[in-house]
């Protein structure tokens, strides 16, 4: 990373409250073709600490997508509360940012202009949103890019700005949903690093799906294990290891083999 | 239709799309001036060449591609602004669509031609007919494609402009018409590519005034086959030259948009 102070601009929403408290989310697909319904979710509760960084890691099909799609608010059919800083979230809102595994960029627009749909409708005078914009470009170190279009820049540098464009509100937490799942090994390798490099400088809470076990493992202060059928929380692991980790240590390795041996016993 | 290709690649492979038309033209001279055939309908290249310097420098070319010019332009844009504002209708209003698609869908359905003794019998056979023969061919596909492009947007970029709260008139011009853009553009390149092809069925079905199709009228009912093959070049001419045309425009709109060229 190439700029290691952090950010001037000003926090929309500070994220001094309570954290993120999930309270008894379950969730059902209704078929109506089949006339069935799909148990999607069942009883998740979790309660994450501001500045928290969570990782929630399951087969696919365990509803860790969904969950995140409930946090962000784009589905609203679901049983239980989900309490932001203690008030219930309503729809979308600009203080809950996300980054999609598809890096969703506007192909019409440039690198710089991508990073400013995050500020579209934000409190902020044109200039500030143009410093801000500036900014978070350089946090994902990309200001060499900023007049390119997403079809002239690789999928990671992609990924980058989608990065940069969900965090350019300073929300309280991003949402992170498989957001290295479409890129090459050593480009997600890589990227992870960042990650928690740009973390452990904003402060933000994030809460970060995979299907990596490895990623999960590397990134999370606790790791969220789900399991299908329907999705639930098998446990919750602690990762007590220090900031950077090192993939080789024997500790970071035994709790990768702990957190993989769920999925052995599952499949 | 005509395909929408222009050569890439070196210069070497761009004179090859020469060879057959030069061929053709060397065989018919070949013929004409061998005498292969005794009939008078065969004319010679340099027949042609004449009568055409004749119709340009009378002013009866000018005449007749003017007249032919205006009414395919009036039309066009007619039938592409009708089709704009109703493709947009159509596209962002999910109840004028359950209320007017299926007419719409009905409607594109019957054959242009077959709306020509309609028109006739309503607008006669002038100007005023010809344009509304032509706003119609242009109309059709700016309609399709516009409604199509619009209904085919991203939900995935529709859900990025939903967690950034856009408002509605936000999504539709930072979102929706972008995305949109390029089936739009479609749209309006074969309305082009259609009005130019009605202009010359108005003309020849609604037989009245002067253009380019009644220029080829006079020569087929005079048998004079040099006026015939004159008056089929420059309506080839004038087709390659919009198709030439929308391809620049279209090119600068992809580049402005940040779409990479096909």
């Amino acid at each position: 990373m190439p700029s290691t102070q952090s950010l001037t601009a000003q926090p929309l929403a500070p994220s001094q409250g309570n954290g993120l408290r999930l309270e008894n989310i379950s969730k059902h697909f209704t078929h109506a073709a089949a006339d069935t319904q799909l148990h999607v979710l069942d009883n998740v509760q979790l309660d994450i600490a501001p500045g928290e960084f969570i990782t929630i890691v399951g087969a696919s099909g365990c509803g860790k997508s969904t969950l995140l799609r409930l946090i962000l608010g784009l589905d609203e059919a679901f049983d239980g509360r989900i309490l932001l800083d203690d008030k219930p979230i309503t729809g979308t809102g600009l203080e809950r940012g996300i980054v999609f595994q598809d890096h969703r960029l506007f192909p019409w627009l440039t690198v710089e202009q991508n990073v400013a749909v995050g500020l579209k409708n934000a409190p902020l005078s044109a200039a500030q949103k143009r410093d801000t914009v500036r900014e978070h470009i350089q946090l994902v170190g990309l200001q060499d890019f900023t007049e390119s279009y997403p079809h002239q820049i690789s999928g990671g540098m992609a990924q980058r700005v989608a990065i940069a464009r969900g965090l350019v509100n300073r929300p309280s937490v991003l949402l992170l949903d498989e957001p290295f799942g479409a890129l090459d090994a050593l480009t997600r390798t890589r990227l992870q690093r960042e990650l928690q490099h740009i973390w452990q400088q904003e402060k933000i809470t994030m809460v970060h799906v995979t299907h990596d076990v490895d990623e999960a493992v590397y990134l999370g202060d606790r790791v969220v294990v789900m399991q299908p059928h329907p999705g639930r929380i098998r446990r919750i692991v602690d990762i007590d290891l220090p900031r950077p980790r090192n993939r080789s240590d024997a500790r970071f390795i035994s709790l990768r083999d702990d957190v993989l041996s769920d999925f052995a016993e599952l499949s | 239709m005509s395909t929408l290709t222009i050569p890439h690649g070196t210069q070497t492979h761009r004179y090859r799309g020469w060879v057959v038309p030069l061929l053709a033209v060397a065989v018919w001279w070949l013929a004409s001036s061998q005498g292969w055939s005794s009939s008078g309908l065969l004319v010679s290249p340099q027949k042609v060449a004449v009568t055409a310097w004749e119709q340009v420098t009378s002013g009866q070319f000018w005449r007749a591609i003017s007249a032919s010019l205006a009414r395919d332009l009036s039309g066009f844009f007619i039938g592409t602004t009708l089709g704009l504002v109703l493709g947009c209708l159509l596209g962002f209003s999910r109840l004028f669509e359950r209320v007017v698609g299926p007419s719409f869908n009905t409607f594109k359905q019957i054959s242009l031609f077959a709306w020509i003794p309609l028109i006739s019998v309503w607008f006669g056979l002038g100007d005023v007919a010809k344009v509304v023969f032509l706003s119609l061919a242009a109309l059709v596909p700016v309609v399709v494609n516009t409604c199509d492009g619009l209904r085919s947007v991203s939900p995935a970029l529709l859900e990025v402009a939903k967690v950034y709260g856009f408002t509605r008139w936000q999504t539709i011009t930072g979102v929706m018409l972008p995305a949109a853009l390029p089936s739009i553009f479609t749209g309006i390149y074969l309305a082009l590519v259609y009005s130019w092809l009605a202009t010359i069925g108005a003309e020849y079905l609604l037989v009245s005034g002067s253009g380019i199709g009644n220029t080829l009228i006079d020569g087929s009912e005079h048998f004079m086959m040099d006026l015939v093959l004159f008056g089929m070049i420059v309506i080839g001419l004038v087709g390659w030259g919009l198709n030439l045309l929308a391809r620049l425009f279209e090119r600068r709109l992809q580049r402005l948009y940040g779409i990479a060229p096909r």
